[in-house]
């Protein structure tokens, strides 16, 4: 035997009856030339559906109502309204890449959202840089606690950030009891973060599609990303590799806490008042974001990019389907249906990938 | 052999220990790897390979005895800095990311990177394929891992350890899953690798492949050093000597017990590439050992007769009665009784009460009007935990805080409590202490003298030879030996468990 016979003739897939490109895709790609493998890329990623899905929403609602895009508040809204979601749904990614969850956003954000208020109250001009910074180290801090739990504890994030969930809900009633911040007790300069635009965008969206261009930038070239990748697709592979498990799940929560701390303050910003209430619920619409997006439930597949999408999807189907004249009930079921057609979705495409992968190993 | 032997070894052990609570894992395990050469390390189950490649792999750390790399002593706290050092280790289930490419699998944790500490994909591509041309293998780097056969699934796993640059790579039954045409990929990747002066070592329990592949033959048993032989100086029948080569004690207190009708029948039962053709009976008052390697397929049809797994073809009846296939409630009205290897995992509550436990399965005969009182349970539970000798205070007591031993007993009188006429027990000692062993063996012997039929599946030999009045041998999913008690030894069980390895291939 010598190792020329063991190679394989490279005609070896010419007479599957699979579809020759699929396979080609499925288990070649290299054979692809880079322009067509990064168009195919592209067309077939879950990203440019939901790109699709959300031009035809806008579409669909500003063939009803044109002012809903060609206003300058409808093109303002579009855009700024979706940009807490965003925020929080980038943080979740990146938590769930590493099969992990963290429901403890929306608590988070309005305990920071009340410590910039309260910031501005007790110090009066206090640099805007430096509550921003105190909001992201603030919300950093919590996620760490979270993480901690998880990682130390071994218990499940679902459990643990279900907790932490209702305690630092429970510290912010405590702390903020009925009282609330408002409008007045914050400086102008502040609350003009929250409308200002520059070149017509707002500065709140630009802010979150800059955290979004870095997380999706590391998730994608860094050793640390690609790691959290990897744990959150075979957590137990991850420890035979030698990763270092505990320490990337520990920043994922860090770093989803650090962006619920951001889009607490610009929860102040962007609406003035902070009550006990806020962001109350708000983790779910992250992970239906996040969900919805192409990030697998159970890690290790999904981009930010696509979470970010999922996001800017669900808030502006909130305000579509009122000038689409659905009614309030319907709205929900929309949401809902579309959080258990993506999982679904995933589950057909995950399985049909499977199938066609093993046929063409079959036949190869 | 290409390269010439220095005077130390790349990998060396001696006596190396490691135990898990009271069970001894690894007495003295020892064994030196040389450069340029690769290494058998063969031994029946629980000789102590795995958990040997587990320390070497730093999974597992060693209680006591030496770890000399290239002469110098080391000592593994994770995988990490095991692999640090030079050593691979290719399990027999690799374990790859599904998600993530070929490429990004091989250099995870350690991709090249450029400016601002990027990732350069197209420098990683470009290794992997000369690293895949090197291997002689035609996979894409930029393929999902996901849907690639176990074969494939090595070669990633061997391209890993090369790009490591690794001195020792350990192969654990590598060849287990694979057809003629990928072990002999295997074996030519493996001998190239040893032409370039790394360390081998390839366990495997296929003789043949272990005389054609290995240079050195180094033989454990029961956790201890025997022998290391030049392959040239040895033969199959002197290995298959030193791996069982013990004596076979009174531990097992077997009576021999009047044989009576045949209970069960199992005829032309196949399961597609899981076990083929298998037709035996055990009779009444008879213990009948299922022998054979881990993985030949014995537990598979112990859970193929009881219908936790379902059957292509072929019948199983029970006292002259058919027993419909895939369906374990009917299997047990018809009267059988399943102890399954996982107690932990299958058999056992381990949350609830002993007596909840033992009431279980026959919890439906227990209730009244669709209540079911702890009372009740109490009563049913009672006599059997009594007679098992169970030692627990209460019946009401966690099972989970149990011992090994007790636990099992639990388990059994679980199912006595629903008067069989066949009990299956899978691996009924395993992780039990010497002491307990004797006495769940005791009651074994006790019931087959009361008349019940038992199958029982073993992976210890002196078990299968003490206990069983016949040994019905598996091997890769086919029965190819039924040898009666007074015929049967180690050698000859030994021997039909690997022999038709050869035959076949």
């Amino acid at each position: 035997m010598s190792d020329t016979s063991m190679r394989p003739a490279p005609e070896v897939h010419a007479e599957t009856h699979l579809d020759a490109a699929e396979v080609e895709r499925l288990i070649e790609p290299s054979r692809q030339s880079p322009g067509k493998r990064a168009v195919n890329t592209v067309l077939r990623s879950r990203e440019f559906s939901i790109l699709l899905v959300l031009l035809l929403v806008i579409a669909a609602a500003t063939i009803k109502t044109p002012s809903f895009l060609f206003s300058n508040n409808g093109w303002r809204d579009l855009l700024l309204t979706p940009a807490i979601l965003l925020l929080l749904a980038v943080g979740q990614a990146v938590v769930i890449i590493t099969r992990n969850v963290d429901l403890s956003v929306g608590s988070v954000l309005a305990l920071t959202a009340y410590l910039t208020g309260k910031l501005f109250i007790d110090l009066p001009g206090i640099p805007i840089i430096a509550v921003v910074a105190i909001g992201m180290l603030a919300g950093g801090f919590l996620g760490l606690l979270n993480g901690l739990l998880v990682s130390l504890g071994r218990v499940p994030s679902l459990v643990i950030t279900l907790g932490t969930l209702y305690i630092f809900r429970g510290v912010m009633l405590s702390w903020a009891g009925s009282d609330r911040v408002n409008a007045g007790d914050m400086p102008p300069g502040f609350l003009d973060l929250g409308t200002m635009s520059i070149l017509s965008i707002p500065v709140l969206f630009i802010v979150a599609v800059v955290v979004l261009g870095i997380v999706g930038y590391y998730l994608y070239a860094h050793r640390g990303g690609r790691e959290m990748y990897a744990i959150g697709s075979d957590p137990d592979a991850a420890v035979l590799y030698g990763l270092r498990v505990r320490r990337r799940v520990l920043s994922a929560f860090i770093l989803s806490g650090a962006l619920a701390g951001l889009a607490g303050v610009v929860h102040a910003a962007r609406y003035g008042t902070v009550s006990s209430g806020a962001g109350s619920g708000i983790e779910l619409e992250a992970v239906a974001a996040v969900v919805i997006g192409g990030v697998a439930i159970f890690g290790g597949s999904g981009t930010v990019w696509g979470a970010a999408l999922g996001a800017i999807l669900l808030v502006t189907i909130d305000r579509a389907l009122p000038i689409l004249g659905i009614p309030d009930f319907w709205q929900r079921a929309v949401v809902g249906t579309l959080i258990i057609g993506a999982i679904v979705l995933d589950r057909v495409l995950a399985a049909r990938q499977e199938r066609k992968l093993i046929e063409a190993r079959d036949e190869a | 052999m290409a390269t010439a032997h220095t005077g130390v070894p790349t990998l060396e052990l001696r006596d190396v220990a490691k135990s898990f609570g009271a069970v001894v894992a690894l007495e003295s395990g020892s064994i030196r790897a040389e450069a340029g050469s690769i290494h058998a390390l063969v031994g029946e189950n629980g000789a102590g390979k795995s958990t040997l490649v587990k320390i070497v792999a730093g999974v597992h750390r060693r209680d006591s005895g030496e770890l000399l790399l290239d002469g110098e002593s080391v000592d593994f706290g994770s995988t990490a800095e095991s692999k640090a050092r030079g050593i691979a280790v290719i399990y027999q289930e690799p374990t790859l990311f599904p998600d993530l490419s070929v490429t990004e699998n091989i250099f995870m944790g350690r991709q090249p990177t450029g400016a601002g500490r990027r990732i350069d994909r197209s420098a990683m591509y470009a290794e992997t394929e000369g690293l895949f041309e090197r291997l002689g293998v035609h996979i894409d780097p930029r393929r999902l891992a996901r849907g690639l056969s176990i074969a494939d699934q090595q070669i990633i796993e061997i391209a890993k350890a090369i790009s490591l640059d690794a001195r020792v790579l350990i192969m654990d039954e590598p060849t287990a899953a694979l057809s003629g045409v990928e072990v002999d990929r295997l074996f030519a990747v493996a001998r190239s690798l040893r032409d370039e002066g790394r360390a081998l070592i390839f366990i495997s329990h296929r003789f043949d492949e272990v005389f054609e592949l290995c240079d050195t033959i180094t033989v454990l048993r029961d956790g201890s050093y025997i022998d290391t032989l030049k392959t040239a100086d040895t033969n199959v029948d002197e290995i298959v000597a030193l791996m069982v080569g013990r004596e076979v004690g009174d531990l097992f207190p077997k009576t021999p017990a009047p044989v009576g009708q045949a209970v069960l029948q199992v005829e032309g039962l196949s399961s597609r590439g899981v076990f083929h053709d298998v037709s035996f009976e055990v009779r009444a008052g008879e213990i009948v050992g299922l022998a054979g390697l881990v993985g030949a397929g014995r537990s598979e049809i112990a859970r193929a007769v009881f219908g936790v797994d379902g059957y292509d073809s072929g019948t199983v009846s029970l006292a002259g009665r058919v027993v419909p296939g895939g369906n374990p409630r009917a299997a047990i009205k018809a009267g059988m009784a399943f102890v399954p290897e996982d107690r932990r995992k299958q058999g056992l509550v381990t949350e609830a009460s002993v007596a909840h436990n033992v009431a279980g399965v026959i919890r439906s005969g227990l209730s009244k009007a669709g209540l079911l009182t702890q009372k009740a349970e109490s009563q049913a539970a009672g006599p059997w935990a009594g007679r098992l000798e169970v030692k627990t205070s209460a019946l009401d007591m966690n099972a989970a805080t149990m011992s090994g031993g007790n636990q099992q007993k639990v388990v059994i009188a679980k199912w006595l409590a629903t008067n069989p006429k066949l009990l299956i027990i899978d691996e009924p000692t395993r992780g039990i202490d010497v002491g307990t062993k004797a006495e769940v063996h005791r009651l074994l012997s006790e019931l087959a003298n009361d008349g019940m039929a038992i199958l029982m599946i073993s992976s210890e030999l002196p078990e299968v030879l003490g206990m069983a009045d016949r040994v019905l041998v598996v091997c890769e999913g086919r029965i190819t030996a039924d040898i009666p008690r007074a015929e049967a030894t180690p050698e000859n069980v030994m021997r039909a468990a690997t022999d038709t390895l050869e035959a076949q291939r």
